[in-house]
């Protein structure tokens, strides 16, 4: 059993926190990504940083600049992933990435760096199940879940296409829209993951917009299997990055209000 | 070779939201491409409209000053004083056929932020374009023109501040908004179809001159020279001729501070192939995959990557691309407005610079076309303040 499915076995819901690596710098980077461990987070996703992420909104592509500006290079990445790995054994941890990096840097290469440095998952934002055929026989090599992601404009039949190669989860995207903090989620939520839920046994796990207790409970009464939180983290490490008791504190205190959001879920 | 693809290029590399948005797009293009009434309508806009077809201008005192026969494709002379409009008014009636109301673009030198402001002012669809914050200051005179014409213009003031930032924008925007709005892109790059649908109307260009230079000549074109950014006006000039081998295609890049110095846009001559935007083409990029900066002193030009089907086109060699400084554009610029009357917007300046230099290539009775894509007018201030160093 995969650390994926390991912890989607546990049976109750499952807390994703996203990271973008290097950002502010490695050092804080890693700090902020054990802090979240510690936590509670469940699992991490953690985002190489691309110069042009256009699937991200302002606080997340912030992040990506700030890390790049730092130098923040693939194997700086694969490098954290190995702390994380030592730090946190049993956690999954997912890289989340656009694929000009894969591309560039050979897609054998790196789906075999990432394997090694411990990824469990890779979800490539860009890359559509259209253009996904470079990519499966190096998944399938070394072992890695390739994340899948399936958004409200997603048809039944491209849903079909997409879940036929997923592993690991399913990602669903909650709204129509880039990555970024919302006051509420779209009421079509429920039936996009009911829609999703009778194609596939793949957990699921939904993200984008997710930044309050009450839009985790709302995901999880969906009949969602986990949330995937980024902004809302990423904005409290661009908030308290000089200080980091302070930054530690802030994203400590809001993954155990966000995950209020699962006590008080009908699921639990 | 695969739907949407040029050879290896090209395909659809965009968040899984936007396939929806794709899918309507290829599938609205094809039924409309068979369609008299759209055909009917599009050509009205073109000719009525527009002022189609644009003349292709016999160049006497250039021609004797280079001694061979040179001809100017008058794409300045388009309503709008650029190529953009044959591309913006067939997708904005595309928009119109899908329903959709609202347009947005983005814009360089903003050139199709005002093409696009104007086919959604005569289409009754409100425009909102995106551009680079540091565009908006270098192409002020283009900014007023939008808002006049009704458009919102949003300054970007991420990454950049140039014309890939505002495509990165414009992306989000639509992303966020693809039930109502249409993306307008105004170039032949991006995901599929936008490639495809981009050269297709701007095939116009190709097709007039090919029928104008066998009426006047009684043959084909030696060499015809376009400039090359994102590659449209370049496409649809040389799309009607790419079967013709002996026509020499020649796309010219901008070499912005020079090609060793780092500071330039010539994705094709110097740059290597990735993803970038929805499609996998060439583009200047660092060994890890990022984006690098460019410098060219057209906006227009201003781009760190260059349509898929150009890149299939460099590769087979039928298409030579090459590069002209800011400096030689600066003279180009001067030089046609002196001996011409006709002032070339700084991006069609690349094209004439290269001209200037090829002539070589050619003997008297050698038959040179220079797509001179749009008009200089937008480009005077900005002229004015490099004027010291022209010499």
């Amino acid at each position: 059993m995969s650390r994926i499915e390991r912890v989607f076995a546990r049976g109750g819901p499952v807390f994703i926190g996203f990271t973008v690596a290097g950002d502010p710098d490695m050092e804080r980077s890693f700090f902020a990504a054990t802090a979240m461990i510690d936590a509670g987070a469940d699992m991490l996703e953690i985002a190489v940083p691309y110069s042009d992420p256009v699937a991200d909104g302002p606080v997340i592509e912030r992040a990506h600049h700030r890390a790049l500006r730092a130098g923040t290079r693939p194997v700086d990445v694969f490098l954290l992933l190995r702390r994380l790995r030592d730090y946190a054994p049993d956690l999954p941890l997912v890289l989340f990435t656009y694929y000009n990096i894969v591309y560039r840097r050979g897609v054998d290469r790196f789906f075999s760096e990432a394997a090694a440095a411990g990824a469990d998952g890779l979800l490539i934002v860009d890359l559509p199940v259209e253009e996904s055929e470079e990519v499966a026989p190096h998944a399938a090599r070394y072992g890695i879940d390739r994340i899948a992601l399936i958004a409200p404009t997603t048809s039944p039949e491209r849903q079909h296409a997409i879940l036929r190669e997923a592993s690991g989860f399913v990602y669903l995207i909650s709204l129509e829209g880039v990555t970024g903090e919302r006051d509420h989620l779209p009421p079509g939520l429920a039936g996009l993951v009911g829609a999703v839920r009778e194609k596939t046994d793949l957990p699921l796990a939904v993200g984008f917009g997710v930044s309050r207790p009450e839009h985790v409970r709302t995901v999880l009464d969906a009949g969602a299997d986990g949330v995937i939180v980024g902004s809302a983290l990423v904005r409290l490490i661009e908030e308290h990055m000089d200080d980091g008791p302070r930054l530690c504190e802030a994203l400590r205190a809001a993954i155990v209000s966000l995950r209020d959001g699962f006590s008080s879920s009908s699921r639990t | 070779m695969k739907a949407g693809r040029y050879g290896i290029y090209g395909g659809q590399y965009v968040p899984e939201t936007l396939m929806s948005a794709l899918i309507e797009l290829e599938e609205t293009y094809t039924r409309v491409r068979d369609d008299p009434d759209f055909s009917s309508r599009l050509s009205w806009y073109l000719h009525e409209y527009a002022g189609r077809e644009t003349p292709l201008t016999f160049c006497e005192n250039l021609s004797r000053d280079l001694g061979c026969r040179v001809y100017l494709k008058r794409e300045d002379l388009l309503h709008g004083g650029a190529h953009k409009l044959n591309n913006t008014l067939g997708q904005g009636l595309m928009a119109k056929y899908m329903g959709k109301r609202r347009l947005i673009a983005e814009t360089g030198a903003g050139q199709h932020g005002v093409a696009t402001a104007i086919a959604g002012a005569v289409l009754g669809l409100p425009v909102e374009v995106y551009m680079g914050e540091v565009d908006t200051r270098r192409q002020a005179l283009n900014v007023f023109r939008m808002e006049l014409l009704g458009a919102r213009v949003i300054p970007v003031t991420s990454g950049t501040r140039t014309l890939k930032d505002a495509i990165n924008a414009a992306m989000r925007d639509w992303v966020a908004n693809l039930r109502d709005t249409h993306y307008l892109l105004g170039s032949c790059v991006g995901p599929h179809p936008f490639p495809r649908i981009v050269r297709d109307f701007q095939s116009v260009i190709g097709e007039e001159t090919r029928r104008q230079i066998l009426e006047r000549e009684g043959s084909l074109p030696d060499m015809i020279v376009a400039c090359v950014g994102g590659g449209s006006n370049a496409i649809g000039m040389f799309y009607p001729f790419v079967g013709d081998a002996d026509v020499a295609l020649v796309g010219v890049e901008a070499g912005g501070e020079g090609p060793e110095s780092c500071r330039h846009g010539a994705s094709l001559s110097r740059g290597s192939v990735g993803v970038f935007q929805g499609s996998l083409s060439y583009l200047l990029q660092d060994d890890d995959g990022q984006t690098l900066e460019t410098h060219s002193i057209a906006a227009g030009l201003d781009h760190p990557a260059v349509g898929p089907e150009h890149a299939m086109l460099k590769d087979s060699g039928r298409i030579r691309y090459e590069m002209a400084t800011d400096t030689e554009a600066l003279q180009a610029f001067r030089c046609l407005s002196r001996t011409e009357g006709i002032i070339p917007a700084l991006e069609s300046a690349h094209a004439v610079a290269f001209a200037l230099r090829a002539a070589d290539e050619l003997d008297r009775d050698g038959i040179l076309v220079i797509n001179l894509s749009g008009r200089g007018d937008k480009d005077v201030v900005e002229v004015a303040k490099h004027h010291g160093g022209l010499g």
